[in-house]
């Protein structure tokens, strides 16, 4: 039976690690290599990589780091930032990443989907929608670590990520992020309910009864999280974490009491 | 050694890194000579299949893997595209495959399940099938991670080394006496797929 991931996700801010409230104040948490080791020993599902800064300061992906990243990680990975050409999707997979995100680049230019999906494949090719809600409850995908409104809806662009060829996309609550008060159920649904590519979902979740949440709305799910797994008690010391096999194994049983009988 | 067929697709650093901390030497072949002191073959592989089967023609390695193989029945291990490879055709290109063992690549498309989301990603569970070696210490509970649109249909059951179930039960894992391939990614895969890795080394 195929499981529902859980995914820590990593935002690197001037080569070190972050995590942040609605995209803004990153406060230190420590060294992202180091981080990927600890999810190392604790066997996390997958791991997505986001440097915060590439897009923003228009620059190139830092290959060198992600070499490192993808040398030291032990699961499956996803980097994205600051990719714009298929040239840097390859080179980011030839670097032993085994998926490629998107975010910017892709909604200027939707064709870069299916150009990247052609050379490397479908299967390595995420999309990420950083989703915020305007004051009077529209909801927009924004670029630029959150700075700039695309004006799209997530649910048109998700729809089109599909259509052209990508493998996963990524919904990411800018409202909930750094919030640990858990994911917007209602947005993860939609996006569902009107694609038919895997999904993960970031921003939110902090707790395993959040994460448990969104597996029972949405099923065989990608459930990321940032500050729920490098942050501790209400003090927010920062503390790597991640849910025990045992964990993981009764939260999928609750939340798919079917799936678990069917096994 | 094991050498690892580098012809520019997969991730050729990972296994690397994985035979390391297993304490198994190790190296890469990106020519036809650096294939000379292999005893185990790593045939890794991603993305579309006739670009992994150009990218292999285009190596200058293929005719000597084909001696290898199929003359000196080296141990073979092709991993995701690199299974499919083993295979006589795919429904994802046009080009043939290496033929080792019998049988076809298929979608999962094709199976006209509307609700089945594509690509089958994510961490999913293996029954091997009894006694098999590449499978040793892993009969309970193994799990592997998957990221594949594609799936290896056996033209001999027997040749069938594990199954996994997405849309339907599909043959994971093929052997044929030294040609073994794996659908998932061990190389990913934590300690389950550390273990399924140091056992094709001691095959």
């Amino acid at each position: 039976m195929l499981r529902p991931r859980i995914i820590p996700c990593l935002l690197v801010h001037d080569d070190g690690l972050v995590k942040t409230v609605k995209f803004k104040d990153p406060k230190y948490v420590g060294d992202p290599i180091n981080a990927v080791k600890i999810f190392n020993e604790k066997e996390a599902d997958e791991l997505i990589v986001l440097d915060i800064d590439a897009t923003v300061q228009g620059r190139e992906p830092n290959f060198r780091l992600i070499a490192q990243f993808a040398a030291e990680c032990r699961m499956p990975l996803c980097y994205g930032g600051g990719v714009r050409t298929v040239e840097q999707a390859k080179r980011i997979i030839g670097l032993g990443v085994e998926k490629v995100a998107l975010s910017a680049a892709a909604i200027e230019d939707p064709t870069l989907i299916s150009r990247i999906a052609a050379e490397v494949g479908s299967q390595s090719v995420v999309v990420v929608l950083d989703v915020k809600t305007s004051l009077f409850g529209k909801q927009e995908v924004w670029t630029h670590n959150g700075r700039k409104n695309s004006g799209k809806s997530p649910l048109e662009l998700a729809k089109e990520a599909e259509r052209l060829g990508a493998g996963e996309v990524v919904i990411n609550s800018i409202d909930r992020d750094g919030q640990m008060k858990g994911y917007d159920l209602a947005l993860a649904r939609k996006i569902r309910e009107a694609t038919r590519l895997p999904m993960s979902v970031l921003g939110g979740a902090g707790s395993l009864q959040d994460i448990g949440a969104l597996i029972k709305e949405c099923g065989v799910v990608g459930a990321s999280a940032g500050s729920f797994f490098v942050f501790k008690g209400q003090y927010r010391a920062v503390l790597i974490s991640y849910p025990t096999p045992e964990q993981k194994d009764e939260l999928m049983n609750t939340a798919l009491p079917s799936r678990a009988a069917h096994a | 050694m094991i050498r690892i067929v580098d012809y520019g697709l997969g991730n050729i650093l990972a296994f690397q890194n994985m035979y390391k901390r297993l304490n198994v030497p190790v190296g890469l072949a990106k020519t036809a000579d650096d294939l000379s002191d292999a005893t185990r073959l790593i045939l890794p592989g991603v993305g579309a299949f006739d670009h992994a089967m150009e990218e292999l023609d285009r190596s200058g390695m293929r005719a000597r893997l084909d001696e290898l193989v199929l003359g000196g029945k080296m141990p073979v291990l092709g991993i995701c595209v690199g299974m499919q490879m083993l295979a006589e055709r795919s429904d994802e290109g046009k080009l043939p495959g290496l033929g080792w063992i019998p049988g076809d690549v298929k979608g999962f498309k094709s199976l006209n399940q509307p609700d089945l989301l594509l690509p089958h990603m994510g961490w999913n569970d293996v029954r091997p099938a009894a006694g098999h070696r590449l499978f040793n210490e892993l009969t309970t509970d193994a799990r592997f991670y998957f990221l594949h649109s594609f799936y290896f249909e056996c033209a001999d059951p027997a040749h069938v080394a594990a199954v996994s179930s997405y849309g339907k039960e599909f043959s994971c894992a093929v052997s044929a006496g030294h040609i073994h391939g794996v659908q998932f990614h061990p190389e990913k895969s934590h300690h389950f797929g550390a273990q399924l890795l140091k056992n094709f080394a001691e095959l």
